[in-house]
């Protein structure tokens, strides 16, 4: 029940904060001049924007043109990887997620992330690896409180019917789509602020893109999502705002609409018309 | 894209693309030549067994299975039992195996997961150069530097501190199945540590960054994703050491002290199979002791065999595995 209180405690000071901000979402993510490299190569130049709470913002570009590290930085992951840097800000409600006292694991915790590839853990059961994240807060000790938010995860998920009954099994043993679900309601489990997917669709067939797509139009409800991808319908289908990234910069950055019908930037206009990318 | 390539192995394997005859004579003998080595290695398998078998016979006949539960060897009356030698070596070995599976484990995990790039590469490189030191020189450095060593303080404080516990009762003699165990330990750890480490590298980033990302430490993430993706992979590489352990020779007969009885104390005298036949070979005189000793080796063969089909079968799982997750 402690998942429960958390929650709780949660949703009343952001519907406080809602209920302060003069319009009726406010700016979650600040990114403030944020760049970062691998090695000695810039994968994003001096980028500034603001993230919604309780939508889903669309980050589109041709490949290579940084959107993955952008928001790799978002969640502490880029500096994982070999020879990642990162320079500027990004404020999580108004905290600074790269000031010196932060904890990369503690915002790890706040900002889940789907990763391109499903990455179930193949040794786990399908339980268990929902449970993966939680149990490293060893918040929910308590067996029964840990099938609870498996269940509720699963189904937010929308993976709940098809898989109640195999709960035992290696995760393995599920499909792509069901695979990259499975992934989604292991990031939910930890109940996050925010949710980063890289690309959650490339790897996956049709049918399952678009139930992961009604999955982010459900959950975008609780969560503030961030989707990285190349597919521009996808982003035209799902995201409320559209930032369309170049060789590092962000290009044009507003409502998905006006982006895809009254792109102010020529370069946006030749990307999503299709002349390069 | 992994299945589309292991789709067209076959047809290039064949290699039945050429059509003009010379290159199917080439082609052919190729084929034969090569067939030719893959049967010798099998024939060379299984001449040695018949080999082994028809020199211990004068053994097998006279003694039976009751060879393997007997415990005494006795030239002059040519009354020979393998127990003790069996029980050392199995002592022995596990001796090493407990010595040298935390710290291999360890060394693998920082040399794949926390050591920075310029010093994982050196540090592996010479873990696994100890791995070519001759193993006679590593029984003379044990003998003339490590038994002493093992003597006083090493078995001495483990008489006086654990001497409750049957295994660390009775004069510290330095020579004996703790030192042998710990040289055996010394000799498997880099090939435990070299095998671990590459099993682990081959874990996929992917899955270290999923559990980064849903706010794993450091070492949460080891324990929790690379450890059980490559558990049987462990497995294959503590068997692999344990294989080695078994069959080691010079090193272990330099150091065991070479005397044909079982006993619990770890700080006494025994021997292995490896040992005993090492250092009885060369003057072994009549068919039955011959065949005794022959016959040893058969039973060290067929252990090792055993073990290695066992590592064998388990980093083979292992491998089935990463497959089916692609």
């Amino acid at each position: 029940m402690v998942h429960e209180a958390v929650n709780q405690a949660d949703k009343e000071s952001r519907s406080e904060a809602v209920a302060a901000a003069p319009v009726h979402v406010r700016n979650i993510l600040e990114v403030k001049n944020l760049s970062a490299w691998y090695g000695n190569m810039m994968a994003v130049n001096n980028l500034t924007m603001s993230i919604h709470s309780r939508s889903i913002t669309a980050i589109i570009g041709p490949s290579g043109c940084g959107k993955s590290t952008f928001i790799r930085c978002l969640n502490r992951m880029h500096e994982v990887s070999d020879g990642g840097r990162v320079e500027g800000k990004v404020l999580l409600d108004g905290k600074d997620l790269y000031a010196r006292d932060v904890d990369p694991v503690e915002i790890r915790r706040r900002i889940g992330m789907v990763f391109q590839k499903p990455s179930v853990f193949p040794t786990m059961s399908i339980f268990d690896n929902v449970a993966s994240g939680i149990s490293l807060t060893r918040l929910w000790s308590r067996k029964r409180d840990l099938q609870d938010v498996v269940e509720r995860s699963l189904k937010k998920a929308a993976l709940w019917e098809e898989v109640k009954d195999k709960l035992n099994q290696s995760g393995g043993s599920l499909s792509g789509g069901q695979q990259q679900r499975l992934c989604i309601a292991r990031a939910i489990a930890i109940a996050p602020e925010i949710i980063l997917m890289d690309e959650p669709c490339s790897a996956l067939d049709p049918i399952s893109t678009l139930k992961i797509e009604e999955l982010m139009l459900e959950i975008k409800k609780d969560y503030t999502v961030i989707i990285v991808t190349h597919n521009m319908q996808q982003a035209a289908r799902v995201s409320d705002r559209t930032g369309f990234m170049l060789l590092g910069e962000l290009i044009e950055y507003a409502p998905t609409k006006e982006v895809f019908t009254v792109p102010k930037d020529k370069r946006t206009e030749d990307y999503i018309t299709g002349r390069f990318g | 894209m992994q299945n589309s390539k292991t789709m067209q192995a076959p047809s290039h394997k064949r290699g039945n693309s050429g059509t003009s005859g010379a290159r199917r004579l080439g082609d052919r003998i190729f084929f034969n030549a090569t067939l030719i080595f893959a049967l010798l290695i099998v024939a060379i398998l299984i001449g040695l067994l018949i080999v082994l078998n028809m020199d211990a016979m004068p053994a097998i006949n006279k003694f039976g299975l009751a060879f393997l539960t007997d415990s005494s060897w006795d030239p002059v009356k040519e009354v020979f039992g393998a127990l003790p030698a069996i029980y050392g070596t199995l002592l022995s070995s596990i001796i090493g195996l407990v010595i040298a599976v935390p710290v291999s484990l360890g060394a693998a995990i920082f040399l794949a997961e926390l050591a920075p790039r310029w010093l994982s590469r050196p540090g592996s490189f010479l873990i696994e150069m100890l791995a070519a030191i001759p193993s006679v020189i590593i029984g003379l450095w044990g003998l003339f530097v490590m038994v002493p060593v093992i003597r006083n303080p090493v078995e001495s404080w483990l008489g006086s501190t654990l001497g409750f516990l049957p295994l660390f009762q009775g004069p510290p003699f330095g020579v004996g199945f703790l030192a042998a165990g710990v040289i055996l330990a010394i000799m498997i750890i880099p090939i435990i540590t070299a095998v671990s480490r590459e099993v682990m590298e081959a874990v996929p980033d992917t899955q270290r960054e999923a559990m980064l990302a849903l706010g794993a430490t450091r070492w949460e993430m080891i324990q929790k994703a690379v450890l059980p993706y490559c558990r049987s992979g462990l497995t294959g590489a503590i068997i692999l050491g344990l294989g080695r352990a078994l069959g080691e020779t010079m090193a272990v007969t330099m150091v065991i002290g070479n005397s044909y009885a079982i006993t619990e104390s770890l700080f006494s005298p025994g021997v292995t199979i490896a040992s005993k036949i090492a250092s009885e070979f060369s003057e072994a005189s009549g068919d039955v002791y011959i065949g005794s000793l022959v016959e040893l080796a058969l039973v060290l063969f067929v252990i090792t065999l055993l073990v290695n089909i066992i590592a064998r079968l388990l980093v083979w799982r292992m491998t089935t595995v990463k497959a089916v997750i692609g």
